[in-house]
């Protein structure tokens, strides 16, 4: 590096405040609330001092450990969030399946043809993208409660699935543009249907798209919180809405604790994805962006 | 591809969002026309010793023969769109010619549901949008600048805030602001008053809601902008130090240009988001001091009594909304593709 390049030191000791602040702005409040999760709720909101979370004097007083797994017993046992984990594993199990079975299809075809009517089918979906999903919830419930659908996990599947689809489809269509044409077409020169030279040439390739749109599609059904909520029953609740229902219930009989561990429940398996899968976030996010 | 394959790869992925994104919008649509039976009232008397009283009770058989009947309700045109909990027109007329000034005007309009409610996720899109950009590319840059070992870390921890589930993540937050979390002590002692509470001012809210909104929102402006510094021309850089450019000159010049049309795209995709504001609401227990339009069709939903009507017409004007904020990028997209072919 040439010294024209060289940074001036002002501007050096402004990079490394601003980017340690940056840190501490992002990760703080996830390390606090970890930290606090293993307190009583005399710590984790302490009107004497607030070191006292740090410390966990209220916690010693009343376990007579500075650390406690109170919060993780009452939320996963005693108010059942283990049914709504298992719920979610379920429910993000089928969504990511299914939308990408059907999602890889479409946008297959979506990138091969050069029809005027491949285009305005994306610009349908564009057009669903970009609808809040509540707007939809109206048009859901007197059907459902008609047909008796309404609260069943499959039905929350279903409906995940269609409101991913625009997205998966906008997605995997862009990666599908990124693998030539000659591949499949010579399979077909061959002799293979659209269909073999699919199954035989394409899906081999494609699965490190397929993956970006799988991780994207498995973070819109996890953290969904506007359907799920409306149209689940009680029983069939995934993790959100039963974090959003200890709100209305557990604040008021002095468990807060139990959301405060459903949270950090709820928020590491996301960072373990984010962990190993950072790369492919990273050019998902990018994917749509750098080319459009 | 020729038609016919065509036709059954997209199938499975039409049936699924005709079935589930374009009947609802029709039935919202058609809903939001209609508005619920009104109960069949009988009225008998009863004639006892000492007089006759009259007496009204409910017919729950002539009722429920009636819902079978027309399930859908009343017709009744627009007038739900037009009622005290939406457009509210004959509130805001009389309103008009009440008031002496547009200040007052609008801030009575303001009281209103529907306006109250725009009137936020308005103000939260118009300024949380531009200061995510600001804050994402600031990050960018910096981390750009960073040592190579730390960029992994340092990107890690800066997906964090976007990647967690936005009701969560309010949560957090909303936990650390409470009185007696760490962030709300500490304004306690730099604001030097015992009593401050987040949760009982509305403009100390509206800022909570919106600091949430940017700290969710730039990790994504960041990443994208961090792709877009990587393909910077090294050459036009270089080229522009030899003419004597100085560093800020390079960014303003080279820098910026080559990132402008991620801009138009952060920003497009932030207005969407920002226009669906809703989760934040629900977790900092807001509803008093701020809504949003999202947030009144989830309370209306929500509630023990379901009003059906009034969501469906809440959710086309939502989707109204969602339209005009759009119509750039499909003309956009449009002029892209007649380009293309």
């Amino acid at each position: 590096m040439s010294i024209a390049q060289q940074k001036p030191v002002s501007l050096k000791v402004f990079t490394v405040v601003f980017l340690t602040a940056w840190m501490l702005i992002a990760a703080f409040p996830f390390l606090w609330t970890l930290w606090g999760s293993f307190k009583v709720e005399g710590d984790f909101f302490s009107k004497a001092d607030w070191a006292n979370a740090l410390f966990g004097n209220m916690t010693t007083i009343e376990t007579g450990d500075s650390f406690t797994g109170q919060g993780y017993s009452g939320a996963w046992i005693q108010e059942e969030f283990w049914r709504s984990a298992v719920n979610t594993v379920l429910v993000c199990l089928f969504v990511v399946t299914i939308s990408l079975t059907f999602g890889t299809l479409g946008a297959y075809a979506l990138s091969r043809s050069t029809y005027r009517y491949a285009f305005w089918f994306l610009i349908v979906a564009l057009i669903f993208r970009a609808m809040p999903p509540i707007t939809l919830v109206s048009g859901y419930l007197p059907v459902f409660f008609d047909y008796n659908l309404w609260g069943h996990l499959p039905t929350a599947i279903i409906v995940l699935v269609a409101i991913n689809q625009p997205f998966t489809l906008w997605m995997l269509h862009s990666f599908f543009n990124n693998i030539p044409k000659d591949l499949d077409e010579s399979a077909m020169v061959d002799g293979c249907t659209r269909f073999q030279a699919f199954r035989h040439v394409i899906v081999p390739v494609m699965w490190p798209g397929v993956i970006t749109t799988a991780l994207f599609s498995f973070l819109l059904a996890y953290n969904d919180f506007a359907v799920t909520t409306l149209i689940l029953s009680k029983e069939n609740q995934t993790m959100v809405p039963k974090i959003a229902s200890f709100l209305g219930t557990t604040q008021t009989k002095g468990n807060v604790m139990f959301a405060v561990a459903a949270v950090v429940s709820i928020t590491a398996p996301l960072f373990v994805m984010v962990m190993f899968f950072q790369r492919q976030i990273v050019s998902g996010l990018t994917a749509g962006a750098v080319k459009g | 591809m020729k038609h016919k394959p065509f036709f059954w790869f997209v199938l499975p992925s039409s049936i699924a969002m005709l079935l589930f994104i374009f009947l609802p919008i029709v039935s919202v649509v058609v809903q939001s026309l209609f508005v619920e039976h009104e109960q069949v009232i009988i009225e008998s008397e009863n004639c006892g010793p000492f007089g006759c009283t009259k007496a009204t009770s409910v017919d729950q058989e002539a009722t429920a023969a009636l819902r079978a009947e027309r399930p859908l309700g009343q017709f009744a045109g627009l007038k739900t769109y037009l009622d005290r909990g939406h457009l509210a027109t004959s509130e805001v007329a009389a309103l008009w010619r009440s008031t002496d000034s547009v200040g007052e005007f609008m801030g009575r309009m303001f009281n209103l549901p529907l306006y109250k409610a725009l009137f936020f996720t308005l103000t939260y899109t118009a300024i949380v949008t531009p200061l995510t950009i600001i804050l994402g590319f600031m990050i960018a840059v910096a981390v750009n600048a960073a040592a190579k070992i730390i960029k992994g870390p340092l990107i890690f921890f800066s997906l964090l805030p976007m990647i967690v589930t936005p009701l969560v993540g309010s949560l957090i937050l909303f936990w650390m602001v409470d009185a007696r979390g760490i962030l709300g002590a500490s304004l306690q002692v730099l604001a030097n008053d015992p009593s401050l509470s987040v949760k009982a001012s509305t403009p100390l809210m509206w800022i909570m809601l919106m600091v949430y909104g940017v700290w969710h929102a730039a990790p994504f402006a960041f990443i994208v902008y961090y792709a877009g510094l990587q393909t910077v021309n090294t050459d036009t850089l270089e080229a522009a130090m030899i003419d004597g450019a100085t560093r800020w000159e390079r960014i303003k010049y080279v820098v910026i240009p080559h990132l402008l049309p991620l801009t138009t795209f952060i920003a497009l995709i932030q207005l969407m988001d920002n226009f669906r504001v809703f989760e934040p609401i629900v977790s900092f227990a807001a509803s008093a001091h701020a809504t949003s339009l999202s947030w009144a069709i989830y309370n209306d939903l929500g509630g023990e009594t379901r009003q059906l009507s009034s969501a469906a017409a809440t959710s086309v004007l939502t989707i109204i909304g969602v339209a005009i904020l759009l119509s750039p990028v499909i003309v956009r997209t449009y002029r892209d593709f007649t380009r293309k072919v």
